[in-house]
């Protein structure tokens, strides 16, 4: 068997051409998924190529344009963050929740995107807050949204030869915050069965001005929810509101049959996530 | 088949091994370096006997490729004692007899220390949320919790 190169280069464009010298090697940041999906039989890489030794994809930049996040920072680093913790309380709280303190010393919230579990949790937040994914590749650099990353189970929008180099989330509007809530059936290390993000923006009154709620684990992608953010904008939050926005969640999730849930449970905890996440961003968002 | 020359700390010592690209810390820790402490379980980053701190980071030893630790410090559990005194944690897992077979004792006590460096006066509740990637089939987990609080107290007053 060919042995597998390690490469680690010290800047993106090192990397790119590393990529582009060949097409089988595969870009390695915390290898939660990718060192298992080899081991397990998965396509074996010519080669790791190891980002973490570059100094932006590490990194965490909070300023006034907002948060620059390197995709190969351990998600142990994006909840520990005090800037990041303050301006975006639910990605934080989702970066928190994968695995354990040793997966979150290693995994990151760009592996966690690009890997593209239904189930996973940092996508939700991420699209939530209008999260852009700066991809680095042999054309230079192109940006995608967030939810338009994802393309199906397991599969995302990167060409050949490209790799995701940092995402950038837009500072938010005044009195705006995040929520993200996940149902599990043990309290720690476990999947989501459902997880809710919702990112809420009020005026001076408590009305609701502009909302946005994402679904994870009930479709094979992250679902956006713009019937559930209508249902939210306009209002003071109150308890009819929160209402609507779970009756559209529970409409918006097209979930599947397996030993995690079953599609009549997994839609009811959807309505009953968006509820409470909402309620939680509404009341984070009051404070700010 | 060509080879990789890593140079690194391990606990606290200059050391250097050959590897291959795709071996693993807990590989070259355990097959290479003959620093058997750190153990094996399930190499699949669930289970957290491997656990080690690589620049002072919990992080689980299957999952870091060996390769990656060039120029990094990192500290197993034959690392944590401080020469001929154990370290306070692993004094207490002997006081409250917070094991049984053993394989899991080193990961926990390495994090453990982790937890205690980066909080020295858990709760209860942050202790068993810390420790949840340890997996204990032996004992349940009573004893250990007990014992990490034990040698948080202990620190505290070492400090005091």
């Amino acid at each position: 068997m060919q042995a597998i190169r390690y490469e680690a280069p010290g800047s993106v464009d090192d990397a790119v051409r590393l990529m582009q010298a060949d097409p089988e090697a595969r870009v390695l940041a915390g290898g939660t998924d990718l060192l298992i999906q080899c081991r397990a039989g998965g396509r074996r890489p010519t080669a790791f190529i190891d980002i973490k030794r570059i100094p932006e994809l590490v990194d965490i930049t909070v300023d006034a344009q907002g948060l620059r996040l390197g995709a190969a920072t351990p998600a142990a680093d994006v909840s520990a963050d005090e800037h990041l913790r303050q301006r975006w309380p639910g990605l934080a709280e989702a970066a928190a929740l994968i695995g354990s303190m040793q997966i979150q010393g290693r995994g990151s919230v760009g592996g966690n995107l690009c890997n593209a579990s239904p189930a996973a949790d940092t996508p939700c937040p991420l699209i939530v807050n209008r999260a852009v994914c700066v991809i680095a590749g042999p054309q230079g650099r192109r940006t995608v949204e967030a939810e338009d990353f994802i393309s199906s189970p397991g599969q995302n929008v990167l060409g050949s030869g490209e790799f995701l180099a940092g995402l950038l989330l837009p500072l938010p509007a005044p009195s705006t915050a995040d929520a993200y809530l996940r149902l599990t059936p043990r309290s720690e290390m476990d999947i989501a069965v459902v997880g809710a993000a919702v990112s809420v923006t009020l005026d001076h009154s408590g009305i609701c001005t502009a909302a946005r709620v994402a679904l994870a684990a009930v479709a094979p992608t992250p679902v956006l929810v713009p019937d559930a953010a209508h249902a939210l904008i306009g209002t003071p939050m109150d308890p009819a509101a929160l209402d609507r926005a779970a009756e559209a969640a529970r409409a918006a999730a097209r979930p599947i049959d397996d030993k995690r849930g079953t599609v009549a449970y997994r839609r009811q905890v959807a309505g009953v996530l968006t509820k409470r996440a909402a309620a939680i961003a509404c009341e984070r968002a009051r404070g700010n | 088949m060509s080879r990789i020359h890593v140079e690194t700390t391990i606990n606290g010592e200059p050391a250097e091994f050959l590897c291959s690209g795709e071996d693993t810390l807990l590989t070259a820790l355990r097959d290479t370096l003959s620093l058997t402490g750190t153990k094996e379980g399930c190499s699949t980053g669930d289970c957290g006997a491997c656990s080690v701190l690589l620049d002072g980071r919990l992080v689980p030893g299957c999952l870091v490729l060996a390769a990656e630790v060039e120029g990094r410090t990192v500290t197993t559990v034959e690392g944590i004692a401080d020469r001929d005194s154990l370290h306070p944690v692993q004094q207490a897992f002997l006081n409250q007899a917070a094991l049984q077979c053993g394989i899991c004792t080193p990961g926990f006590m390495v994090a453990a220390k982790a937890l205690l460096d980066a909080n020295p006066d858990p709760t209860e509740q942050e202790a068993r949320y810390w420790l949840a990637g340890n997996l204990c089939r032996c004992t349940g987990y009573d004893k250990i919790i007990r014992a990490v609080l034990d040698a948080a107290a202990d620190m505290r007053k070492a400090t005091a």
